[in-house]
């Protein structure tokens, strides 16, 4: 028995120090590729427009010299490289290929701006416009995770939302649009859970027969009946709510206090579910079901009806997401127009290690990625458009590839409970 | 997100009890769950306003459509081929414990591939051509899933939603590709592949009856893999490994079956076969790649694996009935104006209650044993 743990902990010693290794291999692999491949004039500049000249308080550019900037970033990769090859290891992996990923990002920015000026502070807008429904998908993934459900049909709850948005927000206007896609989100909640709780049935099947029949049921409504009725898919959007005063901050201001409910919602959102998972005693009565539900029932706490509520808010949360897709931005439906978002959501929540905060900060990051392909394709740069849509994909994969190991997800996630 | 792959197992793979359990889990439980998705389906023109007159008539269109002449079943023929042939790389994943939903991206890949392949080499015969082209198409298959099945191994990247992403890169990868002068039509501005040479496509079968006939040679294909990969699941030493890891992954490796090397491969075969169903689908009847041209095939193939319980015959027979599904709607469609959609409506409703006994038992106690062991499992 010593033997085998023995192997164990040197099997993990050896993967630990190989990751290191590739962590280092991987930055020095950067820091070569923005210096030739990224590489920018000396003296020629990237203009950032910060402000608009109408806001009310302007800002100049930022002017950043292309060529030092790049010799710095390539700099500063290849001193974290080295450094992580030679003795990095622990927290510093993660840290510095963190801070390699951000200074590549930066460098991709200057290169593709040389030359010609770009709108920074429209940019992180749309980000944080984009980042809604991943972080609410995320957000509806956190809440059902930590009852140990996993709900692989944010996707279709998201859809399902937008399409309840877009048929009932015509026929009630936008709030009973978005009343009714909470209602919708929740109903396929419900669903969910009594398909897995109830009757047990494996949750990756039941969530994936969820998406498939919503994409049914849409795709079917939208071409058999929103085609012949345009007026029942021409739905009020939510316009954007300047807060006063507040809005007026450079750069900060039209990020976060000019935008519409959904923006504002997912925020709060976001703040409550935090609070209510790890500072109430239900919260923690959940959480308890999450990682150990027997013991949670001995101690009477009814774990079905825990997983069946938690279900149901999170379909809840998720129909709110979905309702962005039409209320939101353009009012009309169209097929299958959630894209994979639920799916990105999910990837964000573990990017997010199953917390509410984290799920909305990795939104952020895969929002960025969403709007920096969109910008991109308006500079004009030679990296095809596809690729650059692409990004967001990629980089679920890496998140999903590179963290899982260190994060946690609840201990009794996907298991169902057979009560004795 | 950790998932364990024993209950993904335990639901796929419903521990079949003997004799009549056996027979209510495999015939009954399936037709029950045909029928009540066709009453959902009526429920649901119902309520989109459809006349009780057009309903009628639509589940005419839909029987006649899938089985009713020659032509309806060269066409419920030729829509099977693609999902029986994904759908048994499907159901094997799901016996090794792999849940795969890449196989739409598997497909658009090696359809791409044989597309490219086929016309970059057209002046080769046809007896070395269309059997290279398969291959290729099959290997960009097993390739493109095995990326999936290398970071799960590797970094436990859960299957799931790597492939889900792997489909999304594949869109726009053929996105890309049908805009490159070397592989876009002559002449055209809208994103469409260079035809496929007659010397790389699969024969028609009927065509000396009617040329109008669709149904190809991927017919025998189909059924050669069906009697393939039934003999690695069942009789190889390789499928044993599969099944071991799939029914329980700790006990396979103390048994030293190499997990991360089993998921490899067993991703890549369901890939490869993926990608032969891309293939055969350009090959037997598209002839081109044009943007997103698999039209959900891969999804479909989810459930036709579900329905046909992970075998080999069941998925073969599912895969039928699902071709039979999307010729009918077609018919539907055409006759009675409704949409093809509904179809999918129906699909994922047949696969709720094929994956969900318990459920179809509640709604429908009778038919059934009622010693209550069928409903406690």
């Amino acid at each position: 028995m010593t033997d085998m743990t023995m192997t164990h902990s040197d099997k993990i010693d050896l993967s630990k120090a190989r990751q290191t290794r590739v962590g280092g291999v991987i930055l020095i692999l950067l820091a070569l590729l923005v210096l030739f491949v990224l590489d920018v004039p000396m003296g020629s500049v990237a203009t950032f427009k910060l402000s608009r000249p109408t806001d009310a308080i302007p800002l100049g550019d930022l002017v950043v010299p292309g060529g030092p900037f790049n010799l710095v970033a390539a700099g500063i990769l290849a001193f974290l490289g080295v450094r992580q090859f030679l003795r990095g290891g622990g927290r510093w992996t993660s840290l510095s290929l963190g801070i390699g990923f951000a200074i590549l990002v930066l460098a991709f920015l200057i290169w593709a701006t040389t030359g010609k000026s770009f709108s920074l502070t429209g940019m992180l807008q749309a980000t944080v416009v984009r980042a809604v429904p991943i972080a609410l998908g995320g957000l509806a993934g956190v809440l059902s995770e930590r009852v140990a459900v996993v709900n692989i049909a944010i996707e279709g709850m998201l859809l399902a939302g937008a399409f309840t948005g877009a048929l009932m927000g015509s026929l009630l206007g936008g709030w009973g649009g978005l009343v009714a896609a909470m209602i919708i989100g929740g109903a396929f909640g419900f669903i969910l859970a009594a398909l897995v709780v109830t009757y047990r049935m494996d949750q990756i099947i039941a969530g994936t027969v969820i998406n498939l029949f919503v994409l049914g049921v849409t795709s079917y409504v939208s071409s058999q009946v929103f085609s012949n009725y345009r007026a029942l898919n021409n739905a009020p959007v939510f316009r954007s709510w300047a807060i006063p005063y507040l809005s007026d901050i450079p750069v900060i201001g039209p990020m976060l206090f000019n935008q519409n409910i959904f923006v504002y919602g997912a925020l709060i959102l976001v703040g409550m579910a935090t609070y209510y998972l790890f500072f109430t005693r239900s919260g923690l009565r959940a959480r308890a079901v999450g990682e150990h539900p027997r013991a949670a029932d001995t101690l009477g706490i009814d774990v079905y009806r825990t997983r069946y509520v938690h279900v149901i808010m999170a379909g809840m949360v998720a129909g709110f997401g979905g309702a962005w897709f039409t209320l939101g931005s353009v009012g009309r439906f169209d097929e299958n127009m959630t894209g994979g978002r639920g799916f990105i959501g999910l990837a964000a929540m573990i990017f997010g290690r199953w917390h509410p905060v984290g799920a909305l900060a990795a939104a952020l990051v895969f929002g960025f990625a969403d709007s920096l392909q969109q910008k991109m394709a308006l500079l004009n740069t030679p990296i095809p458009s596809e690729f650059l849509a692409m990004a967001p994909y990629i980089a679920t994969i890496v998140v999903v590839a590179g963290l899982i190991g260190k994060a946690r997800a609840p201990a009794a996630d996907g298991k169902p409970y057979v009560k004795e | 997100m950790s998932l364990s792959n024993q209950d993904l197992q335990k639901a796929l793979l419903r521990p079949l009890g003997r004799g009549r359990q056996e027979f209510e889990d495999l015939v009954v439980v399936p037709l029950i769950a045909v029928v009540i998705a066709l009453l959902f389906g009526m429920v649901v023109m119902l309520a989109t306003g459809v006349d009780i007159g057009t309903i009628g008539r639509a589940f005419v269109a839909l029987a006649k459509g899938a089985f009713g002449s020659l032509n309806a079943v060269s066409e419920t023929l030729t829509a099977a081929i693609p999902v029986v042939l994904a759908g048994l790389g499907l159901g094997l994943g799901f016996r090794a414990g792999l849940f795969n939903i890449g196989a739409e991206g598997q497909i658009l890949m090696g359809g791409l591939a044989a597309v490219i392949f086929g016309f970059s080499f057209d002046h080769l015969p046809f007896a070395i051509l269309m059997p290279l082209t398969l291959i290729v198409a099959m290997l960009v298959g097993a390739a493109y899933a095995a990326i999936a099945g290398a970071l799960r191994a590797l970094t436990g990247a859960h299957e799931v939603i790597s492939t889900i992403m792997l489909n999304l890169i594949s869109y726009r990868i053929l996105d890309y590709a049908l805009r490159q002068p070397f592989v876009q039509k002559e002449g055209r501005s809208d994103p469409i592949s260079k035809s496929v040479p007659d010397a790389a496509q699969l024969p028609k079968l009927l065509d000396w009856i009617d040329p109008n006939l669709r149904l190809h040679a991927g017919l025998f294909l189909m059924l050669a893999m069906v009697l393939f990969v039934w003999w690695l699941l069942f009789r190889s030493k390789i499928g044993f490994a599969f099944r071991a890891s799939g029914e329980n992954p700790d006990a396979a490796k103390y048994a030293g079956m190499p997990s991360g090397l089993i998921i490899v491969l067993a991703m890549a075969t369901a890939g490869g076969l993926a990608g032969l169903a891309g293939g055969a689908q350009v090959l037997g009847v598209l002839e081109r790649a044009s943007p997103g041209f698999s039209a959900g095939l891969g999804f479909d193939a989810i459930a036709v694996a579900l329905l046909g319980r992970s075998h080999p015959v069941g998925i073969l027979f599912a895969g039928i009935l699902f071709g039979g599904l999307e010729a009918g709607g077609r018919q539907m469609q055409v006759d009675a104006g409704v949409s093809i959609d509904l179809i999918g409506i129906i699909q994922a409703l047949i696969v709720v209650f094929i994956a969900a006994p318990l459920l179809v038992r509640a709604i429908f106690p009778w038919g059934f044993r009622k010693d209550g062991k069928g409903a406690a499992e």
